[in-house]
C-alpha cells in the first residue's frame, strides 16, 4: 500500500512540475476543437447533426486523456534510460504493486490534463448539457485514464527504445484515437469500420463522455461502463505481468 | 551468505558470464576485480534479481532469487554502476521514496535520511532537484541511499567511479564501519586496485566471463609472484585494453530524449 502511494505520488509530482509540458500539450486538443470544430461545423449542421463543437468537445477531452495517459505510462522508457527504473525493480515490493502505483499516478495526471482541456473547451464555447451529470463524466474520464495508463505501462515494459515507441504510436495509439468516434458519430458506418470501432475500448470511453456531457449515446452508459472496467482489469493484469518480467 | 555455482549468462552466442563459482561467507567484504566487459555487472544483476541466469545456481542467505524474489530483495542494498536516481525529484525525495519502498518506518526514515545526507555533505542541497547535481553529488546520493535501509548484503558496483579522492576515502571508511558494526556482507567491484587491497578480505579476478583467480590479496600476490595487487592483476589478465561495447539502442534513446527535453 505504501509502495503504491509512493509511486503514485512520484508520478503526480513529476507531472505537476512539468508546467511547460502541461501547457504545450493543450495545443493539440485545441487545434482539434477550434480548427476542426469550426471548420466542420457548417457541414455537420447541414447534415442535420447539430453543433459540431458540442459534438467534438467530449471527443477532444477523451483524446487528451488517451494521449496523456499513454505518454505518462510510457514514461517507463525514460526511467529505463535515466536509470531510476532499476531502483524500483530491486525494491522488496511485488512488482505488480509498483506497476499499479505508476499506473494510478499516470491516470491521475491524465485526468488532470483532461479536466484542463474540458475547462478550456468550456471557455471556448462548449456547454455541458447538465451540471448534475458532470461527476459521471469525470467517472468516465477516470476509467479511460486507467485503461490507457495501464496499456502505456504494459507497452513501456516491453519497449527498449524510442523507435519502438514511434511504431506503437503510429500503429496502436493513433488508430485507437481515430477509430473511437471522437471525431465522427458511430451511426451508419460501413461494416468494417463498425466492427473496428466496436472493438476499440476508447469508443466506449468517448461514448460515455458524450452520454454524460451532451446526452448523446450510442452504446448506452452501462455498456460503456462495463466494457471499460473489463478493459481496465485486462490491461492492468497484462501490464503487471509484463512489468514483473522486465530484465535489465 | 552468497553462493554461486557454475553460473552462466549468454547473450546470443556471447558468454558474458562463463561458468563461475564462488561463495561469500557472512560478514565478509568480497571484491570482484576485472577489466571492462569482464562480466562483473552481469553477475551482480543476476544476484540482485534483475537478470535470469542462463544456467547454474545462486543463493543469497540460502534463498534463490528466481523463486524468492521479494525475500531476496529485502536482504540486499545496491549501488548500481549506472545512474539510478530520479532527476525530477529532490535529493530528499529520492531518499524518502527509497525508504518507503524498503518499509523503513517514518520517524526512523527521517532520522536516517538526515544523518546520511549530512554524512555525505548533501544536507544543504536536500531540496535541490537531482538533475542539477554534479556527477560526484549524484554518486554520493546514490551511496547514501544504499545505506538507508541497513541491508544484510551490500552490492557496490564501481561505487567510486567519478568521485574525488576525499569522497572515495570517506566511502570506504563508511563501508568498513558498516561491515564491522553491523556485520554487513559486502560485494564490490572496482577498477582501483588500491581500494580493493585496502578494504577487501577476499578478491576474485574475473576476465572474459571466467574467474581466473581468487583468494586474499596476499594469496594472489604469492600465487603470481608479484609484490602488488596491481601487478598481480596485470599478470592474470594481460595488458590489452578492453572497451565496453557501446550499447547502440541506449545511445539512440539518449539522443532522442535530449531532443525531446529541449
Ligand atoms: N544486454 C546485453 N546484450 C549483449 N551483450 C551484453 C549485454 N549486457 C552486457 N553485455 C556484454 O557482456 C559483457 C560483460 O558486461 P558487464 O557485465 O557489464 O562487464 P563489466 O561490468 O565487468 O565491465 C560485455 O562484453 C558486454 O558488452
Ligand atoms: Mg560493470
Amino acid at each position: 500500500m505504501h509502495a503504491i502511494h509512493a509511486m503514485w505520488l512520484r508520478e503526480v509530482k513529476r507531472y505537476l512540475r512539468s508546467r511547460v509540458q502541461i501547457i504545450a500539450s493543450l495545443a493539440q486538443p485545441m487545434m482539434y476543437l477550434l480548427i476542426l470544430g469550426f471548420g466542420l461545423s457548417p457541414v455537420f449542421q447541414q447534415a442535420g447533426q447539430g453543433n459540431y463543437i458540442q459534438f467534438v468537445a467530449p471527443g477532444v477531452v477523451g483524446m487528451s486523456v488517451l494521449f496523456s495517459s499513454v505518454f505518462s505510462g510510457v514514461g517507463l522508457l525514460f526511467d529505463r534510460q535515466f536509470g531510476f527504473l532499476k531502483e524500483t525493480l530491486v525494491a522488496p515490493v511485488p512488482r505488480a504493486l509498483i506497476m499499479i502505483g505508476r499506473t494510478l499516478g499516470s491516470a491521475t495526471n491524465a485526468v488532470l490534463q483532461g479536466t484542463l482541456v474540458l475547462t478550456v473547451c468550456i471557455i471556448a464555447g462548449f456547454r455541458p448539457a447538465s451540471l448534475a451529470q458532470l461527476p459521471l463524466a469525470f467517472g468516465f474520464m477516470i476509467l479511460i485514464a486507467i485503461v490507457f495508463a495501464a496499456l502505456g505501462t504494459a507497452m513501456g515494459s516491453v519497449l527498449k527504445d524510442m523507435q519502438g515507441f514511434q511504431i506503437i504510436m503510429n500503429f496502436i495509439v493513433m488508430p485507437i484515437f481515430f477509430l473511437s468516434g471522437a471525431l465522427f458519430p458511430l451511426t451508419n458506418l460501413p461494416p468494417v469500420l463498425k466492427i473496428l470501432t466496436s472493438i476499440d475500448p476508447l469508443s466506449y470511453g468517448i461514448d460515455g463522455l458524450r452520454t454524460e456531457l451532451i446526452n448523446i449515446s450510442h452504446f448506452g452508459a452501462s455498456v460503456d461502463f462495463t466494457v471499460l472496467v473489463i478493459a481496465a482489469v485486462a490491461f492492468i493484469s497484462l501490464g503487471s505481468y509484463l512489468f514483473s518480467k522486465i530484465e535489465i | 551468505m552468497i553462493r554461486v555455482h557454475e553460473l552462466v549468462k549468454t547473450y546470443g552466442e556471447f558468454r558474458a558470464v562463463d561458468n563461475i563459482s564462488f561463495t561469500v561467507p557472512p560478514g565478509e567484504i568480497f571484491a570482484f576485480l576485472g577489466p571492462n566487459g569482464a562480466g562483473k555487472t552481469t553477475t551482480i544483476k543476476m544476484l540482485t534479481t534483475l537478470l535470469k541466469p542462463t544456467s547454474g545456481s545462486l543463493t543469497l542467505d540460502g534463498l534463490s532469487p528466481a523463486t524468492h524474489q521479494t525475500e531476496v530483495r529485502k536482504r540486499f542494498g545496491i549501488v548500481f554502476q549506472d545512474p539510478s536516481l530520479d532527476g525530477d525529484l529532490t535529493a530528499y525525495e529520492n531518499m524518502d521514496i527509497h525508504g518507503v519502498l524498503y518499509a523503513v518506518p517514518a520517524r526512523l526514515r527521517a532520522e536516517r535520511i538526515e544523518s546520511l545526507l549530512k554524512l555525505f555533505e548533501l544536507w544543504d542541497r536536500r531540496d535541490g532537484f537531482v538533475k542539477t547535481f554534479s556527477g560526484g553529488m549524484k554518486r554520493r546520493l546514490e551511496i547514501a541511499r544504499g545505506f538507508l535501509h541497513t541491508p544484510k548484503i551490500l552490492f557496490l558496483d564501481e561505487p567510486t567511479l567519478g568521485l574525488d579522492p576525499q569522497s572515495r576515502n570517506q566511502l570506504w571508511g563508511h563501508v568498513k564501519n558498516l561491515n564491522e558494526s553491523e556485520k554487513t556482507t559486502v560485494f564490490l567491484t572496482t577498477h582501483y586496485m588500491d581500494e580493493a587491497e585496502r578494504v577487501a578480505h577476499r578478491i576474485a579476478i574475473i576476465d572474459h566471463g571466467k574467474i581466473v583467480a581468487q583468494g586474499t590479496p596476499d594469496e594472489l600476490k604469492t600465487q603470481t609472484k608479484t609484490d602488488s595487487l596491481e601487478a598481480a592483476f596485470l599478470a592474470l589478465t594481460g595488458n590489452s585494453i578492453r572497451d565496453e561495447s557501446a550499447n547502440a539502442g541506449a545511445d539512440n534513446l539518449r539522443q532522442f530524449t535530449q531532443m525531446w527535453r529541449r
